[in-house]
């Protein structure tokens, strides 16, 4: 770690001893970190998850064209960042569990629903988990975004926004000020009134969303190339003269909510 | 149908005998509830401990939340329940909005320290068994059988890496309050006052000065309160909103989730506390 903070002139001290005559310790180490960020944020009747699309290795770019957001199905959208071996292998299992709900139940697994299952499958791997963060994102039964997050075992809550990932710490702060309005106050009011957080129409968010990444990219040497952004909206209002069999078929296809995605280009150097 | 009852049907109920409130009424056997996937080495638990410890290892890749304070007292109207919300990982404040009180039931609370995940998933688990506590003998389960299963569910994964130190507290059968701390090194305790967490020093400095069993109900809310506002102020691993719950003979009321840093200005303007800190930059 304190090597990637060390002029360029300062050398290693030389060792005396030849590795040859030491023991060697072996370590067994089946995780490896490939950086990237993502970033979710729930509104009133939407949510929004995006990811960079980087991939790399220390200082190597595996692919400027890595996927971290995932559709999962029944209107369920899965963000993850750490290892992208196991964060595709969890996207996959989550994908396939959705989808037995589905045909078991006959119905959409609800967000919270797939929630708690979510936890329960990090926490089945307590003793070799997972390295990676996970980030689920949904319509709730009212039609409200909800964003649900994790950590490495699967300890949950449900949050208005959050930023996981390498660039995380410089993202977070931002969320804080220009999403929950954290020490922002009413003009005038001389800092006695903070301002409220509110509903955030969800191009304004979209825009605050892609700053973000802009700026982390600036900053962070894992974070660029591509954004990834997947919105999950409400579905459009059915016409009222529709046959009623077909309106039942709609539903069981159509989940809580219809995702889009969008793809736009970060800074590559 | 059958299978259901075979497995979740305990002994014919006309046969159970009279139980006190106390830990023999629990089931000897517990069903098994996950198979938990192993890493493919010799000794999982050391493997767990280098990749998770950033205690002994601060390059361990995975960070776990960390730092607390919760506090729990017995008093003459129940129990408050009281803690913060912040959880870090090593310097980073990853949350300032945990919920660290775990709603069991509307008659059981579990407070959460050590590990996020171990304290949500095994107390849930626990709501589950005490559920089928009351299906079988068809009625509330009491405290102290409650903190028994859970205190022999952790014992049974010892040295396996579980971090948990939790309050388990609430009311069981016939309105008995009960409160138990249990850690995940097996450890079970009985008492009126607890504080765990990294900043469990500084809770009970404020705690022991105040603590009196027929404090009021509003006296028992200002005290648990203010033994926290301590903590976040002390602990550096503490802090976010000031969680609190009542545990009354009729099950547990929410009391309020409140940013510190206002509390916090309220105590020092208004009641002239804190008077170590200024309010100019010049001292």
């Amino acid at each position: 770690m304190a090597s990637q903070y060390m002029l360029p002139h300062v050398q290693q001290p030389p060792s005396f001893h030849s590795t040859a005559s030491q023991p060697r310790q072996h370590q067994w180490s089946p995780y490896t970190e490939n950086g990237g960020v993502i970033l979710g944020i729930a509104g009133k009747d939407y949510v929004i998850i995006a990811g960079d699309t980087r991939s790399s290795e220390g200082y190597s770019i595996n692919t400027r064209t890595a996927r971290k957001i995932f559709d999962v199905g029944s209107g369920i959208v899965l963000g993850v960042v750490g290892m992208s071996a196991d964060g595709e292998e969890l996207a996959r299992k989550v994908a396939r569990r959705i989808d037995d709900y589905k045909r078991n139940h006959d119905k959409h697994i609800t967000v919270n629903a797939a929630a708690v299952m979510l936890s329960r499958i990090l926490y089945a791997k307590r003793f070799f988990p997972y390295y990676c963060q996970p980030l689920l994102g949904g319509l709730d039964e009212d039609g409200v975004g909800a964003i649900y997050t994790y950590d490495y075992v699967g300890s949950f809550e449900r949050e208005a926004s959050r930023a996981f990932g390498a660039a995380a710490s410089l993202i977070t702060p931002f969320l804080d000020n220009q999403i929950n309005l954290k020490n922002q106050f009413v003009p005038g009011t001389n800092g006695d009134e903070p301002r409220k957080p509110g509903d955030l129409p969800m191009d304004r968010v979209e825009k605050i969303v892609k700053d973000a990444f802009t700026s982390a990219v600036e900053r962070h040497i894992e974070v660029g190339d591509g954004l990834q952004l997947v919105r999950v909206t409400r579905p459009p209002p059915r016409e009222a003269m529709e046959d009623e069999e077909e309106v039942d078929e709609r539903e069981k296809t159509a989940g809580g909510g219809v995702l889009t995605e969008v793809m736009s280009e970060l800074k590559k150097d | 149908m059958d299978a259901l009852v075979s497995k979740y049907g305990g002994s014919d109920l006309d046969e159970l005998h009279q139980i006190e409130d106390d830990d023999d009424e629990v089931s000897s056997s517990l069903p098994q509830s996950v198979s938990f996937i192993l890493p493919p080495i010799d000794q999982p638990a050391k493997f767990l401990r280098a990749m998770t410890d950033d205690h002994s290892n601060p390059n361990a890749p995975i960070k776990l939340k960390h730092g607390t304070t919760t506090l729990a007292f017995k008093f003459q109207g129940g129990v408050m329940v009281c803690t913060d919300s912040r959880a870090t990982q090593g310097s980073w404040i990853s949350s300032q909005t945990v919920k660290k009180v775990i709603e069991i039931n509307p008659y059981l609370l579990g407070t959460m320290a050590g590990g996020a995940a171990d304290c949500q998933y095994w107390l849930t688990y626990l709501g589950m068994e005490c559920r089928l506590h009351q299906l079988r003998h068809k009625r509330l389960i009491s405290v102290a059988a409650a903190s028994k299963i859970l205190a022999n569910l952790v014992y049974s994964y010892k040295g396996m890496g579980l971090s948990m130190g939790t309050m388990l507290t609430g009311v069981g059968a016939g309105g008995i309050f009960g409160l138990y701390y249990v850690d995940s090194d097996g450890n079970r305790v009985e008492g009126n006052l607890f504080c765990v967490g990294s900043g469990q020093t500084f809770a009970y400095g404020v705690l022991d000065r105040g603590y009196r069993f027929d404090l009021t109900d509003d006296e028992a809310v200002d005290l648990a309160r203010r033994s926290i506002l301590a903590a976040t102020h002390r602990d550096a691993y503490s802090g976010g909103h000031i969680n609190l719950y009542h545990i009354k003979k009729d099950g547990w009321v929410k009391l309020g989730f409140d940013d510190t840093n206002p509390i916090f200005w309220k105590q020092k303007l208004e009641k002239g506390e804190f008077q170590n800190v200024s309010t100019t930059l010049d001292s």
